[in-house]
């Protein structure tokens, strides 16, 4: 491990599986196995299982926890149901995103906060930062846990055949749910209805000394169904497709939950639920208030060349007056797709815009997202 | 590791020549399965056009994958002679057979490369 370069603790089964392995916010990941297209289409059509090690998982415990969480985030964690999950943001006070996370509820007193690698010890520390004053900790458990994926209309049958006890209550699970289950070798594993695909699907934690064992039963568990070991590329076109913002793209300090159309999930309270201050709440209440200068949209193309993310997009004179935050070949769609910060008066879907691709301009069109929705 | 096969000459850039370099000679440009692998499935080729002029280390179009894109670079000097219509329609034939139907252009060569590598010089570079 030269370079201070984090591993999986899957690390061994990837090289075995023949992976290529990328640098990925400090860690050593593997950016696919057999092919991106393949992985991608296997998550869309059976399952695809994810090794997610290198997301950073932090553990609030107190009897203050859910009153700290609810002043250090833009969402109402108090509100959040026993093993229930709720994606949300932390903001800087200027309502800039810092992080976008998931927040599951464990106990009354317990939530475990799912933060992107990349930004992991950044939250960490804006945590400790606002945790003075809450009978709370805030405890960095990223190296004890293993987050293991398996996504794709399959997985209710493939988690629910590694359980020795709860498939029942795996297939009870609603989306954005979690509980606790046993699997196979005893080994017990939270288990969540989530994910960054767009499909039906479950992330499973389990102890870092027990992510092999657990890779292994789900590859046995699912290779009746085609499970399909899936790399960060796979895992990058289907988050696009399914409309999913990731940060340091669609998501930066420079940006609020309004601008990325997500002001949902920033919670001000109303006259029947009060909510007290939190970090972030005046200057995301004037972003509301005001509305965004410039708007995520979906972009569609026709041709063949793909907007990738730092892409300017230009109005129909040829100036720059937005940027492309995403952009691929959509594997499903069989056509470019991006998302892109554009003017309000550009964000109407049917607009044509164009994108300046490597010098040569491209017409797209904004599209509602996401892009693919499963069917339910 | 990716084959490297030994009777081909290799640019830097990643790309493969197939026949003696001379000037009036005609050679076979793709690119190597080290590149195709580093990009991923590759769903998009734009190839120079038959006529075109092509300059050694300059670019001369590009190659799309799901993940990325990177730039064709022309290993030699001259005019274009054919291109691998083939590509068009399957793409990903240059992820499963980069050193054959992958192969992307020809061209007449119109000033002796002299900077190409051997086999031996290329896989030390991606070693």
């Amino acid at each position: 491990m030269a370079d201070g370069i984090l591993r999986s603790p899957l690390h061994d089964r990837h090289v075995a599986l023949g992976a290529t392995l990328v640098p990925f916010a400090g860690w050593e990941m593997p950016v696919r196995y057999s092919g991106d297209i393949a992985e991608h289409t296997a998550v869309r059509t059976a399952a695809g299982l994810f090794d997610l090690s290198h997301m950073g998982e932090i553990a609030i415990r107190g009897a203050d926890a859910a009153a700290f969480l609810d002043a250090a985030l833009v969402g109402r964690m108090s509100a959040v149901a026993l093993a229930g999950a709720k994606y949300t943001m932390i903001c800087t006070p200027e309502g800039g995103v810092i992080d976008d996370l998931i927040v599951y509820r464990r106990d009354h007193d317990h939530f475990v906060i799912v933060a992107n690698a990349s930004n992991k010890d950044v939250v960490v520390a804006e945590l400790e930062a606002r945790v003075a004053g809450f009978d709370a900790t805030v405890e960095d458990v990223s190296a004890e846990i293993a987050l293991i994926a398996v996504q794709g209309p399959r997985a209710e049958d493939i988690v629910g055949r590694m359980c020795v006890r709860g498939d029942d209550d795996i297939r009870a699970m609603r989306y954005y749910s979690a509980t606790n289950i046993l699997l196979s070798g005893d080994i017990h594993a939270f288990a969540a209805r989530t994910g960054y695909t767009g499909e039906d699907g479950f992330e499973l934690f389990v102890g870092a000394d027990e992510a092999g064992a657990v890779w292994d039963l789900a590859l046995a568990a699912g290779a009746e169904d085609g499970i399909v070991p899936c790399g960060l590329s796979a895992r990058d076109t289907l988050r696009l497709e399914a409309g999913m913002p990731l940060y340091g793209q669609e998501l930066t300090r420079d940006t609020t939950p309004f601008d990325a159309g997500l002001g949902r999930v920033v919670a001000f309270g109303t006259a029947s639920k009060p909510r007290g201050p939190f970090v972030g709440h005046d200057a995301l209440l004037k972003a509301k208030v005001e509305g965004p200068a410039r708007v995520l949209v979906g972009l569609v193309g026709d041709g063949r060349r793909a907007a990738r993310a730092g892409y300017p997009v230009l109005d129909p004179e040829g100036a720059a007056v937005g940027v492309v935050t995403s952009g691929a070949p959509s594997p499903t769609l069989g056509r470019p797709i991006a998302m892109a910060y554009v003017p309000p008066a550009l964000a109407e879907p049917g607009t044509v815009v164009g994108i300046d691709v490597r010098g040569r301009r491209e017409e797209m069109t904004v599209a509602a997202l996401p892009f693919y929705s499963r069917a339910s | 590791m990716s084959n490297v096969p030994e009777e081909l000459a290799y640019s830097a850039e990643h790309e493969w020549v197939s026949g003696e370099p001379d000037a009036g000679a005609e050679v076979t440009v793709g690119i190597t399965e080290h590149a195709a692998a580093a990009l991923g499935d590759i769903v998009y080729v734009e190839a120079p056009r038959v006529g075109d002029t092509v300059i050694a280390g300059e670019v001369c179009g590009e190659l799309e994958s799901t993940k990325a894109v990177s730039e064709l670079y022309s290993p030699v000097s001259g005019t274009v002679t054919a291109v691998n219509e083939a590509l068009e329609g399957a793409p990903e034939t240059l992820n499963s057979d980069a050193y054959g139907d992958g192969w992307i252009f020809k061209v007449e060569v119109s000033e002796t490369a002299t900077d190409l590598l051997d086999a031996e010089a290329y896989a030390a570079t991606i070693a």
